[in-house]
């Protein structure tokens, strides 16, 4: 035979390949139509009407009222700064577990790690439950202490900032953790050992070559929980009884009180334009895809 | 206390240097688990206070909860939804994780992360897109709706889960199996899902979670006689402290950790 005879041959196998792979992105159609029609359209919808004001035309008033208003301004200030310090609480809390559970032998580690497992299933505002519970003024915390003699009167510990960080860092302490143990599962004990070989103490071992090896999955564990933490309703709302006000709650306050959709939109896009800066900022830096565990 | 002295790691550290490590690691495991197991013994209380430990033990809040016919349809509305979804977010997160994985498509890529971008966007925003939505298509306060919203968030999770398997997973089996006969559909319920079929389980008790769990979608899409129980909780939470809400807390502590065994169960079997 020649290749000319072949040649239709190809060309049909390549038609059929061309219509398998059409076929199999169908699979994904039903997926994919109900987060357009649930997901994408309403939330293009939001961005629409974020720039609609209240004359009904198009106007930057929505935005505009973030910029002048000090009152959204100390929202977007106390977003932040609780993202911010739940996240470096989360790391001095995670990291020292995360190596602990490294070290342990893996029947070990699957035991211990069910710690780790067991608040990140359960629901969240249970756990959010449980923390009002124990941190209220005649709570369990404030009467243990009392006995043990720590401090001398009932502390405030929840409906404040205080309670507020105690919840969120318990929420995503796991979301840090469960990343960060996988990578550093990954690193092999052969840098470590050639290091200890080499003459290096198991103080500069760590901080030589273990740490650095860890640091990006520190990395993406700290980035997921800082972008959690962003848009967090829940917890700020029960634990920070009306004293910590987040962009999320603020946008529910707009709709359920206010019915102002264009000021609820214009903050939701803020917010979001916010998440996806920072992840698209981070992914220039390591692959997004090895953070989120999938992609091809 | 021989052990102290041996070397702990891959370094000359010995388990004494080690020990502040084991302390710190041992009370952060407690904080972690403590807070909601003590929720448990402190829901059969009988004071008015949850106290812990109980002075008397009593069945009270139990009673109250299913006395009380609003919290009962709330837990029927969060089980039903719960199940629907996963029924729904199951079938369809598989099939989409299959077709991407199998489909050499420059799209797929794509699809896959505009998939799993409802992990990403804040749920509020969702939360207020979904709501907006609802109200034009008279959606709001149905079950229907609910489970429509919940599967998007569900999706992800099943995405992730079944696409890790199938990543894993030696195709050349299936095309054995179609090369002597059986359809693409056959080869795949016969040979590939009794293989990751582990996986399946897992993404589809994570499906029913996060429903059972969500607040935020819920308490602007569900009300009235679909009210789910998420709800109920978090609207008496921001009131008082009532202990009928550790009951239902215990109770949910149940449903997952019974969701969590399941899955370490089918997890293990992979291995």
């Amino acid at each position: 035979m020649t290749a000319v005879d072949l040649e239709p041959n190809a060309d049909d196998l390549r038609r059929q390949g061309d219509r398998e792979r059409w076929a199999m992105l169908g699979l994904a159609s039903p997926a994919v139509l109900t987060v357009l029609v649930i997901m994408v359209l309403p939330v293009g919808w939001l961005f629409y009407l974020s720039f609609i004001g209240e004359s009904g035309g198009f106007s930057l008033e929505n935005y505009g009222r973030m910029l002048e208003s000090k009152a959204y301004g100390r929202i977007f200030w106390t977003t932040f700064e609780v993202s911010f310090l739940t996240t470096g609480i989360c790391v001095l809390l995670g990291y020292p577990l995360a190596y602990f559970f490294a070290q342990l032998p893996r029947r070990a580690a699957a035991v211990c790690m069910l710690t780790v497992l067991l608040p990140f299933w359960t629901s969240l505002l249970v756990r959010t439950y449980a923390w009002l519970v124990l941190l209220q003024r005649k709570g369990l915390v404030n009467t243990w202490a009392i006995d043990l003699g720590l401090w001398d009167e009932p502390l405030a510990l929840v409906h404040n900032m205080t309670g507020t960080l105690i919840g969120m860092v318990h929420i995503m302490l796991p979301f840090l953790v469960l990343p960060l143990y996988g990578a550093m599962k990954a690193i092999s004990g052969d840098y470590v050992r050639a290091a200890a070989n080499l003459g290096a103490g198991p103080t500069a071992a760590f901080w030589g070559v273990f740490f650095p090896l860890s640091l990006p999955g520190l990395f993406a564990g700290s980035l997921i929980v800082f972008v959690l933490c962003l848009g967090f309703f829940v917890t700020p709302a029960v634990l920070g009884g009306g004293r910590v006000i987040m962009v999320s709650m603020q946008i529910t306050t707009n709709i359920e009180l206010f019915f102002n959709w264009g000021a609820a939109s214009a903050l939701g896009v803020v917010l979001l334009a916010i998440t996806l800066g920072i992840l698209f900022a981070a992914s220039r830096l390591l692959r997004l895809d090895a953070v989120l565990g999938g992609g091809h | 206390m021989r052990w102290l002295d041996r070397p702990a790691g891959d370094t000359q550290i010995t388990h004494r240097q080690r020990l502040w490590l084991y302390a710190l690691a041992g009370i952060i495991m407690v904080l972690l688990v403590a807070p909601t197991i003590i929720v448990i013994p402190m829901s059969f209380s009988a004071s008015q206070y949850l106290e812990f430990p109980p002075r008397d033990w009593s069945l009270r809040w139990y009673e109250h909860y299913l006395g009380e016919p609003e919290w009962l349809a709330a837990t029927a509305t969060s089980l039903k939804a719960g199940l629907l979804t996963m029924l729904v977010a199951t079938p369809i997160g598989t099939m989409a994780a299959y077709g991407l994985h199998v489909s050499g498509h420059w799209l797929a890529r794509w699809l896959f992360i505009l998939l799993i971008t409802p992990m990403m966007v804040p749920v509020i925003l969702i939360a207020i897109g979904v709501f907006y939505a609802f109200v034009q298509l008279r959606m709001v306060n149905t079950l229907f709706g609910l489970v429509v919203a919940h599967t998007i968030l569900a999706l992800p999770l099943v995405l992730i889960v079944v696409g890790a398997a199938l990543k894993s997973y030696d195709f050349n089996q299936e095309l054995a199996a179609r090369s002597l006969g059986a359809s693409r559909l056959k080869a795949f319920l016969t040979v590939t899902l009794p293989q990751i079929r582990f996986s399946v389980v897992t993404a589809a008790l994570l499906a029913f979670l996060t429903s059972f769990d969500e607040v935020i979608v819920a308490m602007f899409v569900s009300g009235g006689d679909n009210s789910t129980l998420t709800r109920n909780m978090f609207n008496s939470l921001r009131d008082q402290i009532d202990p009928t809400i550790a009951s239902i807390s215990t109770i949910m502590i149940v449903v997952s950790s019974t969701a969590l065994v399941l899955a370490q169960l089918f997890g293990r079997s992979k291995s």
